[in-house]
């Protein structure tokens, strides 16, 4: 057999680039972006938030006791975090779709960086969340939280929410990856978020729990998040809630990271 | 071959219990079409999917533009574009956002993907639904912008994965036209299909797999001449005088015709061909046996197909005259 290197017609070099590679990447997040303000349903993941701050402030906040007593400045940044953690769940969905439409060998038969549709697809939940996170802390504001921290601090926090909120988008890929279809993956990824939203310290004080829940309400990734946060937020002691926080956050991307890679060469070369 | 495009030897592939695939090898030359043809599940798409980098086969190797599919797999992919069965474009995006992102992902520069994604939707038709949701398309239209799609980068390889199946045939004669037209300019095609019309009218060269095996393969007259040859032809005009007109032929050819009642026809091996219907025209008409056909029939591919994979094959959607020759 006697191969020919051929250039072909209209087609540049064959050598992929960091900066193509970074091309490829955006290429991904525009095109699921697009999606995104397209499809009604995902619009729903940015209500939720909404909604849930409505009622925590104004329904639940008057018979919830918080440390403090201020129940709003208890919550919001909890709030901060349920949105991003919501957030990333658009990630299980889009890739159990793109898995299910043939997207995906149209995506693997191209010249792109083939990291680029797992990685872009984080990156498209990390814009989403910036975005999110924005209009959460208008709206924060305007329901009655206020910051008591210098710019450093709180920008510090809002870090630890999006590092949190990526994390999660791994741990949703994959999840997404091993599910059947998009509705299964839509399942699949509320169980965990369900889990660390109302086992945690988040909505009430954990020391208001049952005795058995309490250890895992207290170090489980989304309880440290928020209690680092509310103390950048608020002024106090974050440091070490910070770190751990971190941690949780750098472990779940990198776990999560390579099983959707293992996951993703394994489903896509059936 | 020296200046084939895609080279293979010897893919084998197995799912499971499945084999998928079991020591298929061709050669497509530069500038040419080959049909890959075979009924549902003999392993046309897993080719497809082997040749452009999708699935690693067990065993065999594969060239394409000469380079190795498993070894220099970036690089098989920026000189092919696929167009597969299921359109796999993406629905809420528009046509033309669809093609602007796969040229951006075969690194065309930002001007000429959309100089092409543009000139894409003039070539298919489709510039008036170019800005609308792909969710807004008909079947056809979604097809067409498939095709475009993998054709955004002028690649010289093209790989279509029954490119035509379930398209109105009016829609489907315009793609074979735009897919001649490519082939004109050099582009070399791989084509899979299930449509016998569709690998003669577009095919120099039809593999035939069936079970991941490869049957056969040659030109369609190859094909055909393998099978069997020609066949002559007689319908008599009354049903009385089938039986005069066996005994006839018979003695003309030396061989007894096939005869089917309801249709009033005889047919029978012709060999070369000319000489029997001569005699066979005299003889009817001297013994005063009324006709309303006579003739010479080449195989159909259908027959050539069916006779190939045998008849209990399913998936083989041909033209009627498998029906009439039966």
């Amino acid at each position: 057999m006697t191969g020919l290197p051929l250039s072909g017609p209209g087609i540049p070099a064959p050598r992929l680039t960091p900066f193509l590679a970074f091309r490829d990447f955006a290429g991904v997040a525009k095109r699921n972006l697009l999606r995104a303000i397209r499809t009604p349903q995902l619009l729903l993941y940015t209500l939720e938030p909404v909604m849930l701050l409505v009622v925590f402030r104004y329904i639940f906040g008057g018979a919830i006791k918080s440390p403090g007593g201020d129940y709003t400045s208890f919550v919001v940044p909890a709030i901060f975090l349920i949105t991003v953690l919501i957030g990333s769940m658009t990630s299980a969905v889009g890739i159990a779709d793109d898995l299910k439409s043939g997207m995906i060998d149209r995506f693997r038969s191209l010249p792109m960086a083939r990291s680029a549709v797992l990685t872009g697809r984080s990156l498209t939940d990390l814009v989403r969340n910036v975005i999110s996170l924005a209009v959460m802390t208008g709206l924060g504001v305007a329901v009655g939280f206020r910051f008591h921290n210098g710019a450093g601090p709180i920008l510090a926090g809002m870090l630890l929410i999006l590092a949190f909120g990526y994390s999660f988008s791994w741990m949703n890929t994959a999840i997404g990856i091993s599910a059947k279809d998009p509705e299964s993956a839509q399942n699949a990824a509320a169980g965990p978020a369900f889990l660390l939203m109302f086992a945690s310290n988040a909505i009430v004080p954990a020391a208001t729990l049952p005795g058995w829940l309490q250890g895992f309400a207290r170090n489980q990734p989304l309880s440290v998040t928020v209690s680092a946060v509310r103390a950048l937020f608020e002024g106090g002691a974050a440091a070490q809630d910070a770190w751990v926080s971190l941690a949780w956050s750098a472990g779940i991307t990198a776990i999560f990271f390579l099983t959707s890679y293992a996951l993703y060469q394994k489903a896509a070369a059936k | 071959m020296t200046d084939a495009m895609i080279e293979a030897r010897d893919i084998a592939k197995r799912f499971g219990k499945t084999q998928a695939l079991s020591g298929v090898s061709f050669d497509v030359g530069k500038g040419t079409v080959l049909g890959l043809l075979g009924p549902n599940g003999a392993g046309k798409t897993t080719m497809i999917r082997v040749l452009t980098t999708l699935l690693r086969p067990d065993a065999g190797q594969a060239r394409v533009a000469g380079f190795d599919v498993a070894a220099d797999g970036q690089k098989v992919r920026s000189v092919i574009g696929l167009a597969g069965q299921y359109a796999a474009v993406d629905e809420l995006l528009t046509g033309r956002e669809n093609l602007e992102l796969v040229g951006l992902w075969y690194h065309l520069p930002k001007r000429e993907y959309r100089r092409r994604a543009q000139e894409m939707l003039e070539l298919l038709s489709l510039t008036d639904a170019g800005d609308r949701q792909v969710k807004t398309y008909s079947g056809g239209m979604r097809r067409r912008l498939d095709i475009g799609a993998s054709l955004v980068a002028n690649p010289p390889v093209l790989f279509l994965d029954e490119p035509t199946t379930g398209l109105d045939p009016r829609t489907r004669s315009d793609l074979w036209r735009f897919i001649r037209d490519l082939v004109t300019g050099g582009t070399t095609v791989l084509l899979t299909t299930q449509y016998m019309d569709e690998a003669e009218h577009l095919a120099n060269r039809i593999v035939v797999i069936d079970k991941g095996t490869q049957i056969a393969g040659g030109t369609a007259d190859e094909l055909k001449t393998q099978t069997g040859g020609a066949t002559l032809e007689a319908r008599v005009a009354e049903p009385r005088d089938l039986e005069r007109a066996a005994a006839l032929l018979a003695s003309v050819a030396g061989t007894q015709p096939r005869s089917d009642p309801g249709a009033r026809l005889l047919s029978i091996p012709a060999g070369e061909g000319t000489g029997l219907l001569l005699d066979a025209g005299r003889r009817l008409q001297d013994a005063g046996i009324p006709l309303d056909d006579l003739g010479i029939r080449r195989p159909t591919l259908d027959e050539v197909f069916l006779s190939l994979t045998g008849a209990t094959s399913s998936g083989c959607t041909g033209s009627t005259e498998t029906e009439k020759a039966k």
